[in-house]
């Protein structure tokens, strides 16, 4: 039933494989009368063809808002106020809404928590793929899209595709209607799909289905993920590589094993220990001290300062996201590895 | 032990009546039937004092339904429960009033259970006055002492629910639930809708409240993380039934049952990267539930036995009962390769010394 695999697996194939999208700079603002807040500050990702991107954070601390900036979804008040996003290699301006638009559902698609915000529940699940694909592609025969999306149903695991394909989604479970609405996303064989907590909602036994599909998804057609979620666990047993965020910034990323493992952040390693353990008899978590700090009032310096135990006068100053030599990166003025000052 | 509160029976039926085009074409010689779901089916359980009794299962299974039950704001459909050994279908006047006092519930969204338009001293302090049990007088500083038990600062007795974050909510929340001194508390997915950090800090405060009150709990949750961490003894539903009661750490160590493997098995953990074929299928219909064992279409051992004949719960050694015909074959010996590691002492992740003052650097 369950079949170990070495941890470097998966971590080979894809290291090399060109860029599928690169986020720079990203800036997205909420500005009102009153306020102006800065949801996104300055985030830059890269996901190579193939990998998984575990984008983790609380709420609040502005992945969701990450997610849909790069597809172009942000609406006023919200503003994309700077950064630029490749898919491909190829520039995209996300401002631009009818760029967007052909972008969107084909080579770059967007899973959602909650699979209704995806599908029209009026319209017959088949009528509702073969327009993704058809929208996009105008020469495709409606057969021939048919095929397409029943196909796509079987991929991710649908039993009797052909059945469901006449269905409207209210004739389907949680677990069935997030499976379609992956399906739909795959239909253009998209370069980069982005999930926001499309687990979250359901049972430990159809998420895990769920994942085992998605996994198989990226290996055999080299797509591309970036995978939103507050759930560690999902996260050390999806992703490749991983993004923490905190207050609209990256505070760390790297590889999962290293982050998992040897978190560099403070916050990170205050989150892993927050998990409650399965495996580990019952004894006193460790949470983390305080909450998450509010978009219109963050603290000056280093964000997760005041609630950091291992503060020094030095987090008055934010520090920059450094760059090492081994390929991760933090943001912190004395990373978890660093030695002790005597 | 004593049993606290003492579940027999227990089930809940919910009914979805006829529409009138039924009802019409039923006349006309149709023949339209009322939809039955037994959301909760012959249930018996006993919560002992001071226990923390996790109930879990994945949705659809009864367990908030059961959760309601026990807390007294839905009746059962048929069964019998009673409190101190006394019936509480019997129960009148004061008596009632003092068992409906005695067990408080605490639900996954504050929001719904906080009225928006009352301040957190209004929300808190108005059961305890009405049941008498401090007086308006004494209002502003039981509610100040209550409001520091769940870690918040008593001048948020001003505030309104609004104001407040979701981990704070769920502090009023409790508070509100301790403010008439019950003896049990039902959670009903009370820190599922928390931030992870969030989440800790409220567990945490879960086990120290039991201390300080000497509270029981009936804590209903999905995440099998949570419950390792408070559960004394775990009951696993499936489909309206029990299919599995143990004790929390036997149960994660070898349990009895397939669905209880296979909630374990697939539960996602921080330590390992496995791959797995997952168990089959979905949930079935509660409209319609499959024959024989509720589990057998997604069981891996599911045998002929298992489709027509429905296993009953029955003890299968130290303190456990399942509801398997092969119970004694779900575990053998290293088939749970996660449980069998020996459990260190405290809460520690392996080769990694805690976040505290006394880590690598100190201020």
């Amino acid at each position: 039933m369950s079949a170990q695999h070495p941890p470097s697996a998966g971590h080979t194939v894809a290291e090399t494989a060109p860029l599928a999208l690169e986020v720079r700079d990203l800036l997205t603002r909420f500005v009102t009368k009153r306020v102006a807040l800065t949801a996104v500050d300055g985030i830059s990702i890269a996901v190579r063809r193939g990998r998984i991107m575990a984008l983790v954070g609380e709420s609040g601390s502005g992945k969701s808002v990450t997610g849909l900036s790069i597809m172009g979804l942000i609406d006023p008040p919200g503003q994309i106020a700077g950064g630029e996003v490749r898919v491909g290699g190829q520039r995209f301006d996300v401002t631009d809404d009818r760029q967007m638009r052909r972008l969107r559902g084909n080579r770059l698609a967007m899973i959602f928590q909650d699979p209704m915000m995806t599908l029209n529940p009026v319209l017959r699940i088949s009528r509702q793929m073969t327009e993704a694909i058809t929208t996009h592609h105008p020469e495709v025969t409606r057969a021939e899209a048919r095929a397409r999306a029943h196909s796509a149903l079987a991929l991710v695991g649908i039993p009797s595709p052909r059945e469901r394909l006449d269905n409207f989604p209210h004739q389907l479970s949680g677990g069935m209607r997030q499976r379609v609405a992956i399906a739909t996303a795959l239909l253009n064989n998209p370069e980069v799909i982005i999930a926001d907590e499309p687990t979250t909602a359901l049972d430990v036994t159809i998420q895990s289905q769920i994942l085992y599909e998605v996994e198989r998804v990226c290996e055999t057609h080299g797509t591309a993920f970036v995978w939103i979620t507050h759930d560690l666990s999902v996260v050390a047993n999806l992703a490749h590589d991983v993004t923490v965020m905190y207050a609209g910034r990256i505070v760390e990323t790297g590889p999962v094993r290293d982050v998992l493992e040897n978190p560099l952040h403070p916050y990170t390693r205050g989150l892993i220990d927050s998990v409650p353990d399965i495996d580990i008899r019952k004894g006193k978590l460790i949470p983390i001290a305080g909450m998450t700090p509010q978009l219109a009032d963050l603290p000056q310096g280093c964000k997760f300062a005041p609630r950091c135990p291992l503060r020094v006068p030095e987090c008055a100053a934010e520090p920059p996201l450094v760059t090492r030599a081994d390929g991760r990166a933090v943001r912190c003025v004395r990373p978890l590895d660093t030695e002790p000052p005597r | 032990m004593t049993a606290l509160v003492e579940l027999s029976g227990i089930g809940r039926r919910f009914t979805r009546k006829l529409d009138v085009a039924a009802k019409i074409l039923n006349l006309l010689g149709g023949s339209y039937r009322e939809q039955v779901v037994h959301a909760v089916d012959g249930v018996d359980l006993s919560i002992s004092a001071g226990e923390v009794l996790a109930l879990v299962g994945e949705s659809g299974c009864g367990k908030s339904t059961l959760g309601r039950i026990v807390a007294g704001i839905l009746p059962s459909s048929s069964g019998t429960m009673s409190f101190r050994g006394r019936d509480v279908a019997a129960l009148a006047g004061t008596d009632r009033l003092a068992w409906v006092r005695s067990i408080q519930m605490v639900f996954q969204d504050p929001m719904t259970s906080l009225n928006p338009r009352k301040s957190v001293f209004e929300a808190i302090s108005e059961a305890p006055v009405y049941h008498r049990i401090f007086s308006r007088a004494e209002a502003p500083a039981k509610v100040a002492r209550l409001l520091s038990n769940v870690g918040l600062d008593p001048q948020f007795a001003n505030r309104m629910p609004h104001e407040l974050s979701g981990g704070q909510r769920q502090r009023v929340a409790i508070a509100q639930a301790l403010a008439v001194k019950p003896e049990v508390l039902v959670c009903d997915e009370a820190t599922s809708a928390l931030d992870v950090s969030i989440q800790a800090q409220i567990l945490n405060m879960f086990l120290e409240l039991k201390e300080e009150f000497g509270l029981t709990y009936l804590f209903i949750s999905h995440n099998l993380g949570a419950v390792r961490h408070v559960a004394d003894r775990v009951v696993i539903m499936y489909l309206g039934q029990v299919v599995e009661v143990a004790p929390a750490d036997d149960l994660f160590a070898t349990p009895h049952h397939p669905y209880t493997r296979a909630l374990l098995l697939e539960a996602p953990r921080l330590e390992r990267r496995r791959r797995f074929e997952p168990i089959r299928g979905e949930i079935p219909s509660p409209l319609d539930p499959p024959s024989g064992c509720y589990f057998h279409p997604r069981c891996p051992m599911a045998t002929d036995r298992c489709r027509t004949e429905r296993p009953i719960l029955r003890e299968t050694g130290g303190d456990r009962v399942a509801a398997c015909h092969y119970a004694e074959m779900v575990s053998p010996p290293d088939a749970l390769a996660p449980s069998s590691e020996a459990p260190e002492p405290g809460h520690m992740k392996p080769g990694r010394a805690p976040l505290s003052a006394e880590a690598p650097r100190s201020e």
